[in-house]
C-alpha cells in the first residue's frame, strides 16, 4: 500500500462510526457510518496533510455516490497529490 | 395581572473560576476566594498589557465530551453543556417526550465562540494558511451554547441565545421567568456562559481602559476597574405546582423581573435606567422596598458603576438601604459579561437557601461616593427572605431579577 494510501486510511479511521477495528481500502464509505459533518471534516483533514485543494461543495457533491469505497478516495487524493508535483 | 403559574428554581449548576461545580463555587463564595489570578489560558499571555483574569481553572473537556464532540464545541458551549447537565441532575427532572417538547432552553452569552475566532483567524493573519477549520462557523455562531444545550440534553422546546452583553443572562432567566409564570413552556433550563478571555478580546478591553490590572474591588475606595471572568452557571425553573407534584427539592421562588434601556450613552451607566430596572423587578414580584434583605449588585469594580448603581439602590429603596446588605461576588470570580447574571443568580439563590450573604473582598476602605453596607468583613450569616440581582450592560441594558425564600 501507498504512503497516500495509510495516510488517507488513518484520516477516515478516525471519522468512522461503526465498530470494526481496521479500516480497508475495499471498505465502502457507507458501511463506516459516516455522518453529514464528517466528510467536510475529511476533507480539511486530506487537504491539510496533503498540502491540496479539494474541490468539494456539499451541495453539489455527495461523497457517498461519488466514492463508493476507501480505495475510490485514495485514488482522487494520488490524482490530486501528482497533478499538485506534476 | 395574575399568572398561571408560581415559579420555582429546582435545580443549579455551575462551571466558575472557584470551582466546577455549584457546591465548590458556593464554597468559594462563602470563603471569600479570590478567583482571579495571572493569566493561564492565552498561549502568548506574556504580550498582553492585562495580566490577571478570572479563569475557569482545571476544566478537562475530554472529563465531559467525546473528543470527536469537541470539533463543534467552543469552550464557550462547553461550560454551558456541563452547568446545564449539573442543573438538570440536580432538580431530578426526567426529560421524557412529553417534558422534552415542553422544555426551554435559553441561554445568554455575550461573545459566543471567541477561542474559536481567535485560534481559526490567528491561523489567517498569523500563520498564513489558507483555510480554517471546516466547522469554525456552527463552532463560534453565538447561539451554539443553546443549540449544544438543546441537543445534549434532548430539549425540544424554545431554544435560543440571548445577547445584551454584561445582562445577557438576566435577561434569559427573565424571559424563562416570564414563559414558565405564563405556562408557554413546563420547565426551563437557563442561565449564561461565556469564555472570552482570548488574546484578541483581551486586547480590546484593554483599548477600553477599564481594566484593573490587579484585583477587582467593588464600592471600595481606589478601585482601578473590572477584571475579565469566564464560566457558566446553569438552573432548572418550573412551575411550583409541577415541583410539589414531583416531590422536588426547591430552592427558591422566583418573583419578579425588570427590565429597560438608558437610550443614553453607549457605556456610562444611567442612574434612570437601574432605578427603573430594579423598581420593576420590585413591582412584578409586588416586593416592597422593605422586603427585600440582600442585593447582589452588577458591582463591576469601575469607578463610574459602583458609584452610579449605590445612587440607585438608595433612590429605589429609600431609608431601607442603610438596612440592606448589598455585596459583589465579581470580586472573586471577576466580570464574567453574559454568564455575570446567572453566576450571580445562583449566588442569590444559594444566599436564600442558607441564610448567608457572600462577601465583597478586596475592599480598601470607604469611598464617599459608595456608602451601602456592602459585607465587606467576609460572609455573612443573616436572615434572607427576599433579595435582589442587578445586571446592567454596555449598550444601556438593563435587567434585575428577585427571588424569595420557599416556605
Amino acid at each position: 500500500m501507498t504512503d497516500v494510501a495509510n495516510d488517507v486510511i488513518e484520516i477516515i479511521a478516525k471519522k468512522k462510526r461503526v465498530d470494526k477495528p481496521d479500516v480497508e481500502v475495499t471498505d465502502r464509505l457507507e458501511d463506516l457510518g459516516l455522518e453529514s459533518l464528517d466528510a467536510v471534516e475529511m476533507i480539511f483533514d486530506l487537504e491539510e496533510k496533503f498540502d491540496i485543494s479539494i474541490p468539494y461543495n456539499a451541495n453539489t457533491n455527495n461523497p457517498r455516490t461519488e466514492f463508493d469505497t476507501v480505495g475510490d478516495v485514495v485514488k482522487a487524493i494520488e490524482k490530486l497529490v501528482a497533478e499538485k508535483k506534476s | 395581572m395574575t399568572y398561571v403559574n408560581r415559579v420555582v428554581v429546582t435545580g443549579l449548576g455551575a462551571v466558575t473560576p472557584l470551582g466546577l461545580t455549584t457546591d465548590s463555587y458556593w464554597a468559594g463564595l462563602k470563603q471569600g476566594v479570590d478567583g482571579i489570578g495571572p493569566i493561564e489560558t492565552i498561549p502568548d499571555a506574556a504580550q498582553l498589557s492585562q495580566k490577571v483574569a478570572a479563569e475557569v481553572r482545571g476544566f478537562d473537556p475530554l472529563q465531559h465530551f467525546e473528543d470527536r464532540a469537541l470539533s463543534t464545541l467552543d469552550r464557550v458551549s462547553q461550560f454551558a453543556v456541563v452547568a446545564a447537565r449539573e442543573a438538570i441532575a440536580q432538580s431530578g427532572l426526567v426529560i421524557d417526550e412529553a417534558l422534552s417538547v415542553r422544555t426551554a432552553s435559553i441561554i445568554g452569552t455575550g461573545a459566543g465562540g471567541q477561542a474559536t475566532v481567535d485560534d481559526n483567524f490567528r491561523r489567517l493573519y498569523v500563520e498564513n494558511k489558507t483555510r480554517v477549520f471546516p466547522l469554525t462557523i456552527p463552532k463560534l455562531m453565538v447561539n451554539a451554547p443553546a443549540s449544544q444545550v438543546s441537543m445534549q440534553c434532548g430539549l425540544r422546546g424554545p431554544a435560543f441565545v440571548v445577547a445584551s452583553a454584561c445582562a445577557s443572562a438576566t435577561h434569559a432567566i427573565g424571559l424563562s421567568f416570564q414563559m414558565v409564570r405564563s405556562g408557554m413552556v413546563d420547565c426551563a433550563v437557563t442561565g449564561g456562559t461565556e469564555a472570552c478571555v482570548t488574546f484578541g478580546t483581551v486586547r480590546a478591553w484593554e483599548a477600553m481602559r477599564v481594566m484593573a490590572p490587579d484585583a477587582c474591588r467593588p464600592f471600595s475606595k481606589d478601585r482601578k476597574g473590572l477584571v475579565l471572568g469566564e464560566g457558566a452557571a446553569m438552573m432548572v425553573l418550573e412551575p411550583l405546582a409541577r415541583a410539589q407534584a414531583r416531590g422536588a427539592n426547591i430552592l427558591c421562588e422566583v418573583v419578579g423581573f425588570g427590565m429597560t434601556a438608558d437610550a443614553a450613552d453607549l457605556t456610562a451607566p444611567d442612574l434612570g435606567g437601574m432605578t427603573r430596572a430594579m423598581q420593576g423587578a420590585l413591582d412584578d414580584g409586588k416586593l416592597a422596598p422593605e422586603d427585600i434583605q440582600y442585593i447582589n449588585a452588577h458591582g463591576t469594580g469601575t469607578a463610574i458603576n459602583d458609584e452610579t448603581e449605590t445612587k440607585a439602590i438608595r433612590q429605589v429603596f429609600g431609608a431601607h438601604a442603610d438596612k440592606l446588605a448589598v455585596s459583589s461576588t465579581k470580586s472573586m470570580v471577576g466580570h464574567a459579561l453574559g454568564a455575570a447574571g446567572a453566576l450571580e443568580m445562583v449566588a442569590m439563590v444559594k444566599a436564600v437557601q442558607e441564610d448567608i450573604v457572600p462577601p465583597t473582598i478586596n475592599y480598601l476602605g470607604s469611598d464617599p461616593a459608595c456608602d451601602l453596607d456592602y459585607v465587606v468583613d467576609g460572609a455573612r450569616a443573616m436572615p434572607v427572605n427576599a433579595a435582589m440581582s442587578n445586571s446592567f450592560a454596555f449598550g444601556g441594558l438593563n435587567a434585575v431579577l428577585t427571588v424569595k425564600k420557599f416556605s
